[in-house]
């Protein structure tokens, strides 16, 4: 289709203004990270990467990073050993009640943290769980494997049936097929899987709020919520942790754009 | 959609009864199932049953609780906080849903029609704002907004020094304040959704629509946007959901203030669960949103196979 010059300097002057509006904030906290922290740093420089250093420090972002780290871990590697095998089931085998039994996992891709953090909070607490490394994680084992098992139940069903027929005739078990056959060929739908895991369980912060009260698995997006209400003042170091926080899946999603970007709207579309 | 419903599979299946006898039914899938069950259940189906359940009490979360029926559920029409946390909903739902995708529509139709270079970054930095944790864009723009913040000083510096508020700190500018937050957030998802279905539309459309003499505008509202309807719907929803879960955001910029201007329903079931000892409260609004989320999934649900049909 032919475009006038006037169109096409049109589009690209609104591709930069939309560029510019996205990138100012981004841009604002980029520059104060890096500012001097306080008015006797002025005068020495503006050009503080220390500042990143004294946050680490300051803030514990260190231990609460390495809770983040120790809570990712669990959840994704739970999500995807227990989203393989009951995608799996739903997506190859025969039951009775697999469609009943497949609408209860499916809701749990709607329901909310907010509905079950209350319940769960104080039925932990009468059980002495609240405040463990797995009242900050389960929860979330539980909400990504809602969504895991739909995702993986996909994948599943994609599969060419005769892979699995050839399989069985030559007497593989289905404990075999899922390990040898179809989870070394569905390796894009896991990483995308693993990558969104990863990005909602490094981001949550509600649970993890409410799930440790006394902040001993306080996990990086809680760090920097009490940073801030501690350094009121102390606005370059706030932006530093938050720049440490963003981190992680900033670096992923730069590497593995075209996962995300596929996976939110793929995930989206399916819903 | 990809995946075929259960019964175009079940007839889809016959091809290979040979192979397999049709009715013979794999218990072993329980087995599969099991694990992620338990967990499923225990984390997930267990506390939403007993939301319910709490709702229906007046519980201050220690000593026992009475049973009040509906009471808390007539609260949320009656108590004045709560009305209002449920009326920003709808503000912010402007903000988060309404506004990013007539903002999207309009970017997309451009940036797909348009054999613009760099349109690949372009995507990736629209859609950047999607993975940076809430609290991060959260400490990003109390940093704008401040008295002191960009905002600001980008209003004197063009000599608007009469505009310039505490922005956050305003009870009538706050909740949009805040709402524009979530545009910037879910412009960038809903732009490159919509994207995604407009590159579907078969040129051949829009060619004779030129020879028909329709203008650009002509050919956005008769071509493109009925286009996307499915799309727009799928966006629609995302982001509607996205507004009624904002609590990281109203956590870290205003805690619900000044006063109650900002407060939400996410944040009234934080407040009222775990400050104001009013469990039975927090849960009856935790379901609230809860079904007020399947609603809007059911609706748009119905939209979307009305229009694939």
């Amino acid at each position: 289709m032919r475009i006038s010059p006037f169109e096409r300097f049109a589009n690209y002057a609104i591709l930069i203004i939309v560029a510019l509006v996205v990138l100012t904030p981004v841009a604002t906290i980029l520059v104060t990270a890096f500012g001097p922290a306080s008015a006797s740093d002025a005068r020495v420089s503006m050009w503080h990467p220390e500042n990143f250093q004294a946050a680490w420090v300051e803030g514990r972002f260190g231990q609460y990073m390495a809770t983040s780290v120790l809570v990712a871990v669990i959840v994704v590697t739970l999500t995807v050993v227990l989203s393989s095998l009951s995608g799996y089931a739903f997506g190859t085998m025969r039951f009775p009640g697999s469609t009943p039994l497949f609408y209860l996992f499916l809701l749990g891709i709607m329901v909310p943290a907010e509905v079950i953090v209350v319940p769960l909070f104080y039925d932990l607490r009468d059980i002495g769980l609240v405040d463990t490394i797995w009242a900050v994680a389960l929860p979330q084992v539980a909400q990504s494997v809602a969504f895991g098992t739909y995702w993986m139940r996909t994948y599943f069903r994609g599969v060419n049936r005769s892979m699995i027929e050839a399989a069985k005739l030559d007497g593989a078990s289905s404990r075999r097929i899922l390990w040898s056959v179809l989870l070394p060929m569905g390796r894009p739908a896991l990483t995308t899987m693993t990558v969104l895991v990863f990005m909602w369980t490094w981001n949550e912060f509600l649970i993890p709020l409410i799930m440790s009260p006394s902040g001993q698995f306080r996990t990086a997006p809680l760090g920097l919520a009490f940073f801030q209400g501690q350094y009121t003042q102390g606005t370059a170091l706030l932006a530093a942790g938050a720049i440490l926080v963003a981190l992680p899946v900033v670096l992923l999603y730069i590497f593995l754009q075209r996962h995300f970007i596929k996976g939110m709207l793929e995930g989206a579309v399916k819903e | 959609m990809q995946t075929s419903s259960p019964r175009t599979d079940r007839t889809g299946r016959g091809a290979n009864a040979a192979s397999r006898p049709a009715r013979r039914y794999q218990y072993s899938a329980y087995l599969y199932i099991l694990p992620a069950l338990l967990i499923y259940g225990a984390f997930m189906l267990f506390p939403l049953g007993r939301a319910v359940h709490l709702s229906f009490f007046e519980w201050d979360g220690l000593t026992l609780g009475t049973f009040i029926g509906f009471e808390n559920y007539l609260d949320i029409v009656a108590d004045e906080q709560l009305r209002a946390a449920f009326v920003h909903a709808l503000v912010l739902m402007f903000f988060f849903a309404i506004l990013p995708v007539c903002i999207g529509l309009v970017l997309a139709a451009l940036l797909t029609r348009a054999k613009v270079r760099g349109l690949p970054l372009f995507r990736t930095v629209v859609f950047l704002p999607q993975v940076i944790a809430m609290v991060v864009v959260a400490v990003t723009w109390r940093q704008i907004y401040a008295p002191d913040g960009l905002l600001n000083s980008a209003l004197r510096a063009v000599g608007l020094d009469a505009v310039t508020r505490s922005w956050l700190g305003d009870y009538d500018i706050a909740l949009p304040a805040v709402g524009l937050i979530g545009t910037w957030v879910c412009t960038g998802l809903v732009t490159v959704l919509l994207m995604a279905g407009m590159a579907k539309i078969p040129v051949e459309q829009y060619e004779s629509a030129r020879l028909d003499g329709a203008g650009p505008i002509r050919e956005f509202f008769s071509i493109t946007v009925p286009s996307v309807r499915a799309e727009t719907t799928v966006a629609l929803t995302l982001t509607l959901i996205a507004s009624l879960k904002t609590f990281d955001l109203i956590y870290m910029t205003t805690r619900g203030g000044p006063g109650y201007s900002t407060t939400v329903p996410s944040y009234e079931v934080y407040r009222r669960a775990f400050e104001l000892g009013q469990v039975g409260s927090a849960a009856a609004v935790g379901v609230t949103i809860t079904v007020i989320i399947f609603i809007i999934s059911l609706i748009v649900n119905r939209l979307g196979e009305r229009s694939s049909a």
